[in-house]
């Protein structure tokens, strides 16, 4: 017990000192995982409108494939960026593998489903007969998408929060295409797992503080936003 | 204004409409009146060129509509459903959607917003949100965004039939006043006769996917016609 209060003391020490490697970490992984969040929501979103408003061969499959896509396990995608980023692999000559940008990638990959799946699931719950209505208010098909889009926002920051929150806590990936590089592309929940074995729980404790604050204030801001927007209490 | 000849329908191997005629005179409202399932929603629908028929050919301003109706005609009507069908924004951005869409200024969507709520009787709630709309309010701010847009022609496909008796007797009347005041083309579905008797100079009595009787309504009333238009029409006349 004495050990988690000395813990979680040096803990505080180290952030309210603010410790510059811990600052770097943080920064890193805020970087990181937010660009992660950027790129799944550009492949996402589209991908997520497709599925729910075009009828083609094979679409349910294609659903159940990105469903099962919201659970993806991070190192299984580690595992696979890992293969194509490798020296030898198709993409080993853009020499990229242990760099933040091969993390970004396999955090985009995790993120990607979540946000399609749940983009497609809010837009299917639009009433078709809404549909009619954008389009019968005279839409180009961009207007009708922008407008339907902008009718489900807040379901779309929902997928933001899950997509974030998904990457942000995953160490499987980060590790295996990241490689724990200090002052390269050690993150929150690497850094944490390493101080760990290493029996240095007061800056173990403090990097998990940081990552669940960082976590739950990106989490609290799309909230406010999303409940502010809705007219929640 | 517009016309429609010979106009068939089928849905799942089931004939909706057949060879239904029909046309739209500058300036004038026309009923679509029947039972539920008699195709009238259908063939406004087909009419508003959100659906295509199997077969017959559409006439818009004299020229025939092709399949693939273009943008600058499908902008020149507006509809309004059953449902208000207003999007989760606030009262004046959904009463400005068609205005914005059609690239308007923004003093000029003040201007329209404003004239049109007005003309409902719903200016006073132009900052609130749809969502907190009562179904006569919400109603009458869909039919400010329809009239908004100043439609060459207007569909209105039942929009009374999801409000109790009072608000529908008052929406009826103003309904009435902005027709008197603007003259718009209107086609009017409705399986009530007394919103038909109301508001148009001309209707059309479906009965499964045929037009069995035209006339103005109250002559419609009189007339003898075909068993099963009198047996509908005895509904109404008392």
């Amino acid at each position: 017990m004495e050990m988690i209060w000395q813990g979680i003391l040096a803990a505080l020490r180290l952030l309210l000192t603010g410790d510059p490697e811990v600052i770097d970490i943080t920064l890193l992984t805020l970087k990181i995982s937010g660009t992660g969040t950027f790129i799944s929501l550009l492949i996402g979103i589209p991908f997520g409108t497709l599925l729910a408003l075009k009828t083609f061969p094979g679409r349910r499959f294609v659903l159940s494939i990105v469903n099962t896509g919201m659970g993806l396990p991070p190192v299984v995608v580690g595992l696979w960026v890992s293969i194509f980023l490798w020296r030898s692999g198709p993409f080993g000559f853009l020499n990229i593998m242990y760099t933040p940008t091969a993390i970004i990638i396999a955090q985009a990959i995790i993120a990607s489903p979540i946000v399609a799946a749940l983009t497609c699931a809010a837009l299917q719950q639009t009433s078709p007969k809404l549909r009619l209505q954008i389009q019968a208010l005279g839409a180009t098909r961009f207007q009708y998408l922008w407008l339907l889009l902008k009718e489900v926002r807040y379901s779309l920051l929902a997928a933001i929060i899950a997509g974030f929150g998904a990457i942000v806590s995953e160490i499987g990936a980060s590790m295996a295409v990241g490689g724990n590089i200090q002052g390269q592309t050690r993150v929150l929940t690497t850094a944490t797992v390493l101080e760990v074995s290493k029996g240095n729980f007061d800056i173990a404790i403090a990097l998990s503080i940081i990552l669940c604050l960082l976590a739950y204030g990106a989490t609290l801001g799309l909230t406010l936003l999303q409940q502010k927007q809705q007219g929640g209490p | 204004m517009l016309e429609a000849k010979e106009i068939s329908w089928n849905q799942d191997h089931k004939t909706i409409l057949q060879c239904v005629h029909f046309h739209l005179l500058p300036g004038e409202c026309v009923g679509l009146i029947g039972p539920n399932g008699s195709g009238k929603s259908s063939l406004l629908k087909i009419l508003a060129f959100l659906e295509t028929p199997t077969s017959g050919q559409l006439y818009f301003q004299g020229q025939a509509v092709p399949k693939s109706v273009p943008l600058s005609i499908r902008r020149k009507i507006a509809i309004v459903f059953q449902e208000s069908l207003l999007l989760n924004t606030g009262v004046f951005d959904n009463v400005a959607m068609g205005l914005k869409i059609r690239g308007l200024s923004k003093g000029r969507i003040r201007e329209k917003v404003d004239f049109w709520l007005e003309q409902f009787g719903v200016s006073h709630l132009a900052k609130q949100s749809a969502r907190s709309l009562s179904g006569g309010e919400a109603q009458r701010v869909s039919l400010a965004r329809a009239f908004a847009i100043e439609p060459d022609v207007l569909f209105l496909d039942e929009p009374f039939s999801a409000l109790d008796a009072p608000t529908k007797e008052g929406l009826r009347i103003d309904l009435a006043k902005v027709f008197k005041s603007t003259q718009t083309t209107t086609v009017l579905v409705s399986h009530d006769f007394k919103d038909i008797a109301q508001l148009t100079s001309r209707a059309l009595i479906l009965l499964n996917g045929q037009v069995l009787a035209e006339g103005p309504p109250a002559e419609l009333l009189k007339k003898s016609h075909k068993e099963e238009v009198d047996r509908f029409l005895a509904h109404f006349s008392t």
